[in-house]
């Protein structure tokens, strides 16, 4: 028999939170503690979890605000190792109160890192969930869907994102990890998984000739594009399946672009020219006139 | 024939792609959830990127591409033979707001050729972005091209709507910008910057009756340089830079690598310039906005003006002033770590932090993702002194790429 919890895999922070305080009542140490997901896979080692009991009296943790928003972003990560971490951190952290502020701690660099690709995770999607219109307009609201996989439980720190950008239309993202819903008053948050719907949008067409167009053939930085836009997005944004297509063509247009001569320039750039000189022309007869005007004796 | 609007767009966007300013931020936060209506901003965000590398955060646009102008440099100008087009002001707002909808942008950036007059291209431009504010409740971000010796009055009603604008200085000289453009002047570009700067500090300051002024350009403003179209060095261009970020207090200074253009005018540059250049002009000027170096060091090193294509700037700046180095990791000032090659501004940060309470080994700054190879040279701390490796004579040679055979085919 051993300490610990079973937890689901999108156990969030305020659900880890009252678990977490109970071990630490208990004066369990994080080694102590085994913190299981119910999706990992069972063992023949496994033995069965009990909840450890706090004692009477125990002072509860405290956590310096940074500490915390630590946790907090941490604990959106799908990694499963995130909340025997977490504790470890909350643990430590009684003794070192600046424990957070010290990146160069094991435990600190790597809760950064998580905490970094969470930061990035949310930070693609608001980039990259594409909404296409779906269905008539009722009452004057419009109605859009996506579809989008994040790597991490992220949907409730979106949220607030989609929700006061996309206010006058209607909206619902479907993802792996769960479901947003948007009627223009409320953002509902939903864990349960979704599967992938079929969309299309016929505005995407002209979205794609933008794509196209704002591409320059004589850069080619591919490094850069996916260092932004890694592949793993690729196959859910209607534009990427064009880029194969538009560096096949790049290097014959960049070499047409050198080849062409130099040619006489259309009829109404001179007539453009014609029209500037006879305004400076009448600029410099009417100057000679003023000159001539006041040189005159009056 | 009558075009239709996907190859309006098309032309017009293909257009506008030269100009590489594409920034959605520095405009404070704002949302709809108060109006009820769309559009929010924050710190920008790219929502594509294309193979050449850049971002798409705006709708990059020109209302038409006549021109009446004739600048050597320009897809647009009056000599070239591209095919020409025009948007109507509505035709731009139902683009920008349909492409908001479905989350592909931050916004609009309109920039427009000049017809007829300056003061007739510029009211068409303010029209849309009036539009888009008052009529359809957009909140996303604007930026507009002001079009040079447009009238006051216009220029102040933009502010209004506009979170940036900007107008291009083009060459990093004024010969440069005589030869290439000759119906733009420098001294009428740099007057209407100085009135923008006027615009923007009078709306960041409250009125007499202790209310705040009415909003201009929230995102400040920004300009363009082109980079190897005329024979300017680098520190021609930096040196410009300098004046416009403490004279016009100038947001970003984009400088983009004069790029071949179909139908370029005969007075060009048939070869362009490295992109490598590009990047190294783009590294000095993070050096000088973000780690506290003037223009006048990173340049300093070189006699032809031109920056090190090998080494980045700062890598360079650090061999060329080697008796300022090795410092100590856990005592030396934050100025002076900035300017340790391989620490960048965030992972200072961190080692202050974390200095304050422990000793730091140059083990620790691995955990930080610095490269040790870049670093430890110029750094000394319990447990590492760089000793001899500070004073080679080659210490260069440890930094430049290796050479690389060419193809023989």
């Amino acid at each position: 028999m051993a300490y610990g919890f079973i937890l689901d895999d999108h156990t969030s922070f305020s659900a880890w939170r009252p678990l977490a305080r109970q071990c630490f009542l208990a004066d369990r140490a994080p080694e102590e503690i085994e913190w299981r997901c119910a999706s990992a896979e069972t063992t023949l080692f496994d033995t069965p979890l009990v909840a450890p009991t706090p004692k009477n009296g125990a002072q509860p943790p405290v956590l310096r605000s940074k500490c915390l928003a630590l946790l907090r972003s941490i604990l959106r990560h799908a990694d499963q190792t995130r909340f025997a971490l977490a504790y470890r951190i909350l643990w430590r952290a009684q003794t070192e109160p600046a424990l957070a502020s010290i990146a160069t701690d094991p435990d600190i660099a790597r809760a950064l890192h998580m905490h970094k690709q969470v930061r990035e995770d949310t930070h693609k999607m608001t980039a990259y969930v594409r909404f296409r219109e779906h269905g008539e307009a009722q009452n004057g609201r419009r109605s859009f869907y996506a579809w989008f996989e994040p790597d991490h439980y992220v949907l409730p720190s979106v949220a607030p994102f989609f929700s006061k950008r996309f206010v006058d239309m209607d909206w619902v993202i479907l993802t792996p990890k769960g479901s947003l819903a948007w009627n223009g008053e409320t953002c509902a948050f939903s864990p349960t998984p979704c599967a992938k719907p079929k969309l299309s949008d016929d505005i995407d067409q002209l979205w794609k000739t933008y794509y196209v167009s704002t591409f320059n053939p004589a850069r080619i930085k591919t490094k850069a594009m996916l260092s932004e836009m890694p592949r793993k997005y690729w196959k859910n944004l209607p534009e990427t399946q064009l880029i194969p297509q538009m560096l096949a063509d790049a290097p014959a247009r960049v070499a047409a672009m050198a080849a062409q001569q130099p040619r006489p320039a259309p009829a109404f750039h001179h007539r453009l020219q014609q029209r500037r000189a006879d305004v400076e022309n009448q600029k410099g007869t009417d100057s000679a006139l003023r000159e001539v005007h006041r040189q005159s004796p009056k | 024939m009558k075009q239709s609007l996907s190859d309006r767009l098309a032309l017009l966007s293909d257009a506008a792609k030269y100009d590489a300013s594409c920034s959605s931020s520095g405009a404070g936060k704002r949302d709809s959830a108060a109006t009820k209506g769309l559009g929010s901003v924050s710190n920008g965000i790219c929502h594509a990127f294309t193979p050449d590398g850049r971002c798409i955060s705006l709708l990059k646009i020109l209302l038409t591409n006549f021109c009446i102008y004739d600048c050597a440099y320009c897809i647009n100008r009056s000599s070239s033979n591209v095919p020409r087009a025009r948007f109507t002001p509505d035709e731009v707002i139902w683009l920008t707001l349909e492409f908001y909808r479905r989350n592909y942008i931050e916004g609009l950036f309109l920039s427009s050729g000049i017809i007829r007059s300056s003061d007739d291209t510029m009211s068409q431009m303010v029209r849309v972005a009036r539009e888009l504010r008052q009529t359809h409740k957009f909140r996303g971000y604007i930026h507009l091209k002001t079009i040079p010796n447009a009238s006051p009055a216009l220029l102040a009603e933009a502010g209004l709507y506009a979170d940036r604008l900007s107008i291009n200085v083009e060459m990093p000289t004024e010969r440069g910008l005589a030869d290439y453009a000759p119906q733009k002047h420098a001294g009428e570009i740099r007057h209407s910057m100085g009135e923008m700067r006027t615009h923007i500090d009078a709306a960041k300051d409250r009125t007499l009756t202790g209310r705040k002024a009415p909003r201009f350009a929230p995102g400040g403003q920004s300009t363009q340089m082109i980079v190897g179209a005329d024979q300017a060095t680098d520190r021609d261009i930096l040196s410009s830079s300098s004046s416009l970020y403490t004279g016009y207090k100038l947001r970003r200074v984009y400088y983009s690598a004069f790029s071949p253009i179909p139908d370029a005018s005969a007075i060009l540059p048939i070869k362009p310039p490295p992109l490598l250049r590009e990047h190294r002009l783009y590294q000095a000027d993070w050096l000088f906005r973000f780690y506290g170096f003037q223009f006048s060091e990173i340049t300093a090193g070189r006699p032809d003006g031109m920056l090190d294509l090998e080494l980045d700037p700062k890598l360079a700046w650090a061999l060329a002033n080697r008796a300022m180095f090795p410092i100590d990791l856990n005592r030396a000032p934050k100025e002076m770590l900035l300017r340790v090659p391989g620490l960048g501004v965030r992972s200072v940060q961190a080692i202050v932090a974390a200095r304050r309470h422990r000793q730091l080994r140059l083990e620790d700054l691995a955990r930080l993702k610095v490269s040790i190879r870049k670093v430890k040279p110029f750094l000394y701390t319990t447990g590492w002194s760089p000793g001899r490796l500070a004073e080679r004579q080659n210490l260069r040679q440890l930094f430049v790429p290796q050479p690389q055979q060419l193809a023989l085919f």
